[in-house]
């Protein structure tokens, strides 16, 4: 174990930028590509972001005519197509990047050069996606967004329905992108099985590595069905295939059920990194081991296998068979037992521990409050006759978001504001990131708890407009204006990023006195992370080193 | 590469799971048992391609170049003969037959699977050349094995795959 801090000076401070530019874009270090993943993703967090806010403001009241109905199609479409795939999957895969090697004390990932294509196929992916704006119609004359949705059902998708080329740029996009995770998913495998440091088990892997680890397999198992029905959708649409085409006997539930086996498994490639920031961030500020570490991993496991099989839950009303429907309910409220433990493993961690409420621990106490409620939501949409009641309702938008903003989302913004100080070198402003949880807490609270109500009384999501006088209006008002504080928190958290970042006292090693490796090399990281390896003999490493007295290693 | 071969099993998986939904599903012709006649001979050289690297393999880790060198090209010839089959089944089923890949949903499955797999076998061949261009640069040492091996087992994967898309397309499909 070692806290050399032999930073890398050698290289002079002031360089041109075109210098450092090209360092950045042909760099094969995961850390830097961690970063790159992590700032792209920001950009187009920024831009959903604004294709969200659009959309609030078009429903603010009834007919309200801020944005035509093609518009608004085409503001959701990209809306969920950016949240999912050029958002949440970049920046959690820039976090894997940047602290897998790092917690297994390696020096980088398995595959650099592997790593560096998957992030600029990523990248190239959402510049697709975007390009739309400009190209979609081709020569037709201006621009057009996708606007089939999210997940694109057919026929919407047919040449007929979807002229232009707005859908094939959705297509290769999701296509370019799904390549590059297939990458990532490969290259962290290989890194947690043959990189360890030396005395790192598998069962003394830090939780974090552990729940990457399971997430890289759900992604290789469903990213690649998606890239399969993507590549059937092009044969259709350049080829004049008809695997979709029901005029000629192709089937339009196939591609739903092509979509979901890749739709649902991604919420668990997307929430099982979630639950690793958690389940790092939650012992480290209670001052306390993880409760259960076999358990979680156990639970960890369990969530992927059950994952793959819950798919046509998102399928109750296309009319499936009773055998279906009820075998799709049973997997799909099974999944709630081990996401339970989880709940109940944290919650005792934090039982009888000395709890610092710093900035990154509330968002994850905020996590386990919401991401309760999101579960609680969720068996209820399993029972199949309430999901035929309530199923493409708001009640199923405010669900999901309740997911993916109120537990992903908290708990990237946790993971931001704990390995800020290790990723910058510096303190971010402690006082600006409660003023981020608070704004944040209260505008997610404001929008998506009462974006259920509108959606019980049968508010259908993907309306542009509706009627006044059915008892939805004071529900929108309610929703919309919990955007203005979701938008102000994100202000806030940027500016507090770009301030600390400049302006920051320095963090030294290890602010928060913490176990894992990352916290023992000096911050930010040498690029060769550590001068000589570690080697490591419990779960906690650098516990062991600062109390010899009584390190953990006697009690595993 | 355990890793890809998982990612590209539960791709072919769901071409596969395409094929054998649309079976018989077609609303006009031609159908597959009219014009589908098994490859067994293609298929006996791509099966046969896996014994040869194998050998090959063997050579390399004993350190015979030569003999290396020449099992390896008789897999590249294996693999070659067997992509001329499919061309000629696709060339006797668009000109004498009428099948394109638009004409029914046999034609869209059909050369869609068939056409995956081929396009793995030529990207296969691509890599296996490499390595010949290698050998017979003499800039390929006994000490390479270990990567030879690595790209053979997406060779044995290749042959393996079509062992399932054989039996899906001319014995179940027909």
């Amino acid at each position: 174990m070692s806290t050399h801090t032999i930073a890398l000076t050698d290289l002079p401070t002031t360089r041109p930028l075109t210098l450092v530019l090209h360092e950045w874009v042909t760099t094969v270090d995961h850390k830097r590509l961690g970063i790159l993943y992590i700032l792209y993703a920001l950009i187009f967090l920024a831009l959903g972001g604004i294709e969200a806010t659009i959309m609030r403001f078009q429903l603010i009241r009834p007919h309200n005519a801020l944005v035509s109905p093609q518009v608004f199609n085409r503001m959701f479409t990209m809306h969920g197509t950016t949240m999912i795939f050029f958002v949440a999957m970049p920046m959690l895969f820039g976090f894997a990047n940047y602290l897998v090697p790092l917690m297994i004390g390696a020096r980088d990932m398995a595959f650099p050069r592997l790593n560096a294509f998957s992030f600029w196929m990523t990248a190239l992916g959402g510049l697709l996606l975007y390009f739309s704006f400009f190209g979609g119609d081709g020569l037709y004359g201006a621009g057009s967004a996708p606007d089939v949705g999210w997940f694109a059902y057919a026929p919407l998708t047919a040449k007929t329905f979807s002229v232009g080329h707005s859908t094939d740029f959705w297509t290769l996009s999701l296509l370019s992108s799904g390549i590059g995770s297939i990458g990532t998913a490969i290259n962290l495998i290989t890194t947690i099985l043959c990189m360890r440091c030396p005395g790192m088990t598998l069962g003394k892997m830090p939780l974090l590595v552990w729940l990457n680890f399971v997430m890289a397999g759900l992604v290789i198992l469903a990213v690649s069905p998606l890239s399969a029905a993507q590549l059937m959708l092009i044969v259709d649409r350049y080829l004049g295939g008809h695997f979709f085409d029901t005029q000629a006997g192709g089937s339009a539930v196939i591609w739903m059920h092509f979509f979901w086996i890749f739709g649902h498994p991604e919420v668990y490639v997307l929430v099982l990194p979630a639950f690793a920031f958690a389940s790092e961030i939650i012992p480290v500020f209670s001052r306390k081991a993880i409760f259960g570490y076999p358990v979680m991993v156990l639970a960890t496991i369990a969530i992927g296998f059950i994952g793959m099989s819950v798919w046509a839950h998102h399928m109750f009303t296309v009319g499936m068979s009773a055998g279906a429907n009820t075998f799709f309910v049973l997997s799909t409220m099974a999944i709630a037992v081990p996401t339970g433990i989880k709940i109940f493993n944290w919650l005792a961690t934090m039982w009888g521990g000395k709890i610092r409420l710093a900035t990154p621990m509330l968002f994850c106490v905020a996590f386990l409050f919401q991401f309760l409620i999101a579960g609680l939501t969720g068996v209820t949409l399993a029972v199949a006759p309430l999901d035929w009641q309530l199923s493409n309702s708001y009640y199923v938008v405010a669900h999901f978001h309740y997911v993916i903003v109120g537990g992903i989302l908290f708990c990237i913004f946790g993971a931001f504001y704990y390995w800020f100080p290790k990723v910058s070198g510096r303190m971010y402003g402690e006082a600006l990131g409660k003023l981020h949880f608070w704004l944040f807490v209260i505008g997610f609270h404001l929008t998506f708890d009462f974006m259920h109500v509108p959606g019980i009384l049968g508010m259908p999501r993907r309306i542009y407009t509706y009627e006044p006088g059915r008892g939805w209006d004071i529900w929108n008002l309610i929703v919309t204006i919990g955007v203005v504080f979701q938008a102000a928190g994100i202000l806030v958290f940027a500016a507090n990023l770009v301030w600390s970042y400049l302006r920051g006292r320095t963090a030294g090693n290890d602010p928060w006195d913490a176990w894992t490796l990352e916290w023992s090399t000096s911050s930010p990281p040498p690029v060769y992370n550590y001068a000589k390896i570690p080697s490591v003999r419990s779960r906690r490493p650098l516990w062991d080193l600062k109390h010899p007295e009584d390190p953990d290693w006697r009690y595993e | 590469m355990y890793c890809l071969i998982a990612a590209e099993s539960a791709i072919f998986t769901i071409f596969v799971v395409a094929y054998l939904f649309y079976v018989g599903k077609s609303l006009t012709g031609p159908q597959p048992s009219d014009v589908l006649h098994a490859p067994i001979f293609y298929t006996v050289c791509l099966l046969a391609s896996s014994l040869t690297i194998h050998v090959a393999l063997r050579r390399l880790s004993a350190g015979k170049m030569a003999a290396f060198g020449r099992w390896w090209l008789l897999t590249i010839v294996l693999g070659g003969v067997f992509l001329f089959g499919t061309g000629r089944e696709w060339a006797h089923l668009i000109q004498d037959e009428g099948l394109t890949i638009n004409t029914n949903l046999f034609g869209t499955t059909y050369y869609s699977l068939v056409g995956l797999h081929a396009f793995h076998v030529t990207m296969g061949l691509v890599a296996l050349i490499a390595v010949a261009v290698f050998c017979f640069t003499s800039q390929l040492q006994r000490a390479h094995a270990e990567r030879v091996e690595i790209l053979s087992m997406y060779w044995h994967f290749v042959d393996a795959v079509w062992v399932i898309v054989f039996t899906v397309v001319y014995v179940i499909g027909k």
